[in-house]
C-alpha cells in the first residue's frame, strides 16, 4: 500500500498562504503530474510531501501511515531535482550509495542495488566519474538512480528535465515512462511544461495560486477542462475565447452578431440555460477544405498571419471580433490575405460560466 | 568560363592589429610602474639596509647597495636582540606567536564555519537576529571592549581555578589572546561563511536530507568538501590579522609571552644605546614573512576563494 493522502494541507510563510486546505488522493502505481504556471504552489507541495518544508496545517499519510511529523529520510520516498543536486565531491558510485552508507545499509546490499539501478539507468560506465565530468542528461540519470537505489515506493520529481535541451528533454521523457512502467512506483512529477503533463501523467492536477483547479486524465483535462483557466492553461496554441451568451434553451451561443449551434453539447452542471458565458474553441477542432459543410458552424474568414511549424500550419485569422487561431496541415499552401472557408462543431467546445468562469 | 579566384583583400582581415603605444597603455603602465615602485622602494631600503654593516649605514647612503654583504644584523634580530631583560632576539617571540596563531585560526574558523553553515542552511526562529547581532559586533571598535575584556578574562580565569581546584591565569596567558583572537574574528568569519554556504544550491541540501543526512554528515561530508576556497580565504584573513596584532598582544600577554609584533616593537623602538638599523630592518622583515609566505603561496586560492559564490560554478 503505498498510496499517498493529502488532507487538508496548509503551509503559510508569514501571512502569505502559499497552499490553502488541499486535498489529493494518489493511487499506488499512479504517475500524477502536478502542472501549473510558476509560483502556483505545485514545487512547494511537492516539498511538503517530501517532508522538507514545514507544514502549517493538515496531514500527508504515505502508505497508510500519517508522515506528517517525520522526517524526509523516514518518509519512504526518493526525490529527485531540476537542478540535479548531485554532491559534486563524490562519484557517481559515492553519490549513489550515500543514502544507503546513511541508512547503515551492509555493503554487498549496497554493491547489490547501486549495480542493480546502474544497469536499469545504463550508467555503469559512468560510476567512477565525477558529476563535473558528466553531460546533463547522464547527470539527471544519476539523479535518478539516487532515488532508485534507496527502493523506496515513492519518486517525486521537481521538474527533473527542466534543464535539459529540447531533444534531451523528449528523450528522457520517454525513459522516464519507461521506468515508471517497469518499476510501478508511486510517482508525483513537478512540471510547468504540458507536454511532459500531457504525455507522461495517469492524471495532471492543475494547480494556480496554491489550490488544485482540476485533477483528470490528460485527455479529460485537454476535452473537458474544468474552468477557464485550466482551457487556457492547457493546449498550445491556447484555446480561442469568444465572449457572449447563452440563448433560451441552450440552443445557441450568440457572440457578436455570430450564431454558434450548441446542439449536443455535453452539459456538466445540469441543462444549459440563458446567461453570459465563454465558449472555448481548441485550434485543433477547426476543420477546412471539402468537410467543412457538414460542420455545425462555418464561416469565411480571412487569413492574417501564417506560422508554418513544419508538422502543420499555424494561421492567425479574426473571427466574431476576436483573435482567432486554429491548426492546418503542414502541407496546406496558403498566404497571408486569402480566404478561407473554416468550420467547426461548437458543441465539442467547451462553455463556461461567465462570473464564475466554471465549466457549464 | 574558368573560375577565377576572388580577389582577397590585403586588408582588413582576421584578427584586428593591436598598437602597442596607446596613450591608454602609456598612462595604464605607467601609473602601474609608479605604483610597484612606490611600495616596492622601502622594501628595497630595508634589504640592502639589513645586509650592511653599520659603519657603512653611518655613511647615509641609503639607497646603495651593500658593498660588503653581512648577514650579522639577520642573526642579531634573530637571537641575539634585547628586549627588557631577555636577549634571546626575536625568536622567542617568533614562538609565542606560533602558539596564539594556530589555535587561535584553527578554533576561530572551525566555530564559524559551522556558524555559518547553521545559519544559511538550518535556519532556526531568530536565526537572522541572530546573525544581526553578530554582524552588529564588527562594527563596534575595539577600544570599546579591552577594559571589559581584561577584567572578564579575569574573572573567568579565576572562576575556572575554583573549578578546577588548580590555579588557572586567562589574563596574561597566551591561552586568554587565543580566546581573545577566536571571539574578535567571529563576525566577519561567520559573515563569510554564511554567505559561501548560502551560495550552495539549496536542492543539494534537500538531496542530503532526503538521503537521511544529518546536521553534521551533511557539514562533514557535503559541505566542507565544497568549501575549500573559503577556507583558504578564511585562514588567510585569520593568519594574517592575528599575526600583525599588536593591540591585542601588547594588552593581554605579558613580556615573556608577547607575540612578535610586541616584541619587534620593543626591539625597535628601545632608546638605550646606538641605534642598529641593519638589525632593525632584520627583525621587521623577519616577522612580516609570515604573512608574505601566505599570500605568495596561497595568492591564487585566495582570489578564487574570494571570487567563489559571485558567478554561479
Amino acid at each position: 500500500m503505498t498510496n499517498i493522502n493529502v488532507k487538508d494541507l496548509t503551509l503559510e510563510f508569514g501571512a502569505v498562504r502559499v497552499l490553502d486546505k488541499l486535498n489529493i488522493d494518489i493511487q499506488e502505481g499512479e504517475f500524477l503530474v502536478l502542472l501549473g504556471a510558476s509560483g502556483c504552489g505545485k514545487s512547494t507541495l511537492l516539498n511538503c510531501i517530501a517532508g522538507l518544508l514545514d507544514i502549517t496545517d493538515g496531514e500527508i499519510h504515505i502508505g497508510g501511515r500519517n508522515v506528517t511529523w517525520e522526517e524526509p529520510s523516514e518518509r519512504g520516498i526518493g526525490m529527485v531535482f531540476q537542478s540535479y543536486a548531485l554532491y559534486p565531491q563524490m562519484s557517481v558510485e559515492g553519490n549513489l550509495s550515500f543514502g544507503l552508507k546513511n541508512a547503515k545499509v551492509p555493503k554487498p546490499e549496497i554493491a547489490k542495488r547501486v549495480a542493480r539501478a546502474a544497469e536499469i539507468l545504463q550508467i555503469e560506465p559512468l560510476l567512477k566519474r565525477k558529476p563535473a565530468a558528466l553531460s546533463g542528461g547522464q547527470r539527471q540519470r544519476v539523479a535518478i538512480g539516487r532515488a532508485l537505489v534507496r527502493d523506496v515506493d515513492v519518486f517525486l520529481f521537481d521538474e527533473p528535465l527542466s534543464n535539459l535541451d529540447a531533444k534531451l528533454r523528449a528523450d528522457l521523457r520517454v525513459e522516464l515512462k519507461l521506468l515508471h512502467q517497469k518499476l510501478d512506483n508511486t510517482m508525483i512529477y513537478v512540471t510547468h511544461d504540458q507536454v511532459e503533463a500531457m504525455t507522461l501523467a495517469d492524471r495532471i492536477a492543475i494547480m494556480r495560486g496554491g489550490v488544485v483547479q482540476q485533477i483528470a486524465s490528460p485527455s479529460e483535462v485537454y476535452n473537458r477542462p474544468s474552468n477557464k483557466y485550466v482551457a487556457g492553461f492547457i493546449g498550445s496554441p491556447t484555446i480561442n475565447f469568444f465572449e457572449g451568451s447563452i440563448t433560451d434553451g441552450g440552443g445557441e451561443f450568440l457572440s457578436a452578431d455570430m450564431h454558434f449551434p450548441l446542439t449536443g453539447y455535453d452539459a456538466s452542471q445540469g441543462a444549459l440555460t440563458a446567461r453570459p458565458a465563454w465558449l472555448g474553441i481548441r485550434p485543433e477542432s477547426v476543420i477546412t477544405g471539402t468537410d467543412v459543410d457538414h460542420q455545425p458552424f462555418t464561416a469565411e474568414i480571412t487569413v492574417e498571419l501564417v506560422e508554418p511549424m513544419g508538422s502543420d500550419t499555424l494561421i492567425y485569422t479574426t473571427l466574431a471580433g476576436i483573435p482567432f487561431r486554429f491548426r492546418m496541415s503542414g502541407k496546406a499552401s496558403v498566404a497571408a490575405g486569402d480566404a478561407l472557408k473554416i468550420g467547426f462543431d461548437p458543441a465539442q467546445g467547451s462553455l463556461f460560466d461567465k462570473s464564475t468562469e466554471n465549466r457549464l | 568560363m574558368t573560375d577565377t579566384p576572388v580577389a582577397l583583400s590585403a586588408a582588413p582581415r582576421g584578427t584586428k592589429p593591436r598598437k602597442r603605444l596607446t596613450p591608454t597603455n602609456i598612462m595604464l603602465y605607467g601609473t602601474l610602474f609608479v605604483a610597484a615602485l612606490y611600495y616596492l622602494l622601502p622594501l628595497y631600503v630595508m634589504m640592502v639596509t639589513s645586509l650592511k654593516g653599520m659603519p657603512e649605514i653611518r655613511f647615509g647612503n641609503v639607497f646603495a647597495p651593500p658593498v660588503e654583504i653581512t648577514f650579522e644584523p639577520w642573526v642579531k634580530a634573530w637571537a641575539e636582540a634585547c628586549t627588557g631583560i631577555n636577549c634571546d632576539g626575536l625568536s622567542r617571540g617568533f614562538w609565542n606567536s606560533v602558539q596564539i596563531l594556530v589555535p587561535s585560526v584553527v578554533i576561530s574558523i572551525a566555530i564559524a564555519s559551522v556558524n555559518g553553515y547553521a545559519l544559511s542552511l538550518w535556519k532556526f526562529k531568530g536565526s537572522e537576529v541572530f546573525f544581526t547581532i553578530l554582524i552588529f559586533g564588527a562594527f563596534i571598535p575595539y577600544q570599546v571592549m579591552i577594559y571589559p575584556i581584561v577584567i572578564l578574562l579575569r574573572e573567568a580565569g579565576e572562576g575556572l581555578s575554583l573549578i578546577t581546584g588548580t590555579k588557572i591565569r586567562l589574563m596574561g596567558s597566551i591561552w586568554g589572546l587565543v580566546i581573545v583572537h577566536t571571539i574578535f574574528g567571529m563576525p566577519i568569519l561567520t559573515l563569510l561563511f554564511r554567505n559561501y554556504f548560502a551560495s550552495v544550491p539549496e536542492e543539494l541540501f534537500k538531496a542530503a536530507r532526503v538521503d537521511g543526512a544529518g546536521f553534521w554528515q551533511i557539514y562533514f561530508q557535503i559541505m566542507l568538501p565544497m568549501a575549500l576556497p573559503i577556507f583558504v580565504v578564511a585562514i588567510i584573513l585569520q593568519v594574517t590579522g592575528i599575526w600583525n596584532d599588536f593591540l591585542f598582544g601588547v594588552i593581554f600577554t605579558k613580556p615573556d609571552t608577547y607575540p612578535m609584533t610586541v616584541q619587534l616593537n620593543n626591539i625597535v623602538n628601545s632608546v638605550q644605546g646606538v641605534k642598529e638599523y641593519n638589525v632593525n630592518m632584520a627583525a621587521t622583515m623577519l616577522t612580516g614573512l609570515v604573512p608574505l609566505i601566505i599570500y605568495f603561496a596561497s595568492g591564487k586560492l585566495f582570489v578564487r576563494g574570494i571570487a567563489a559564490g559571485a558567478v554561479k560554478g
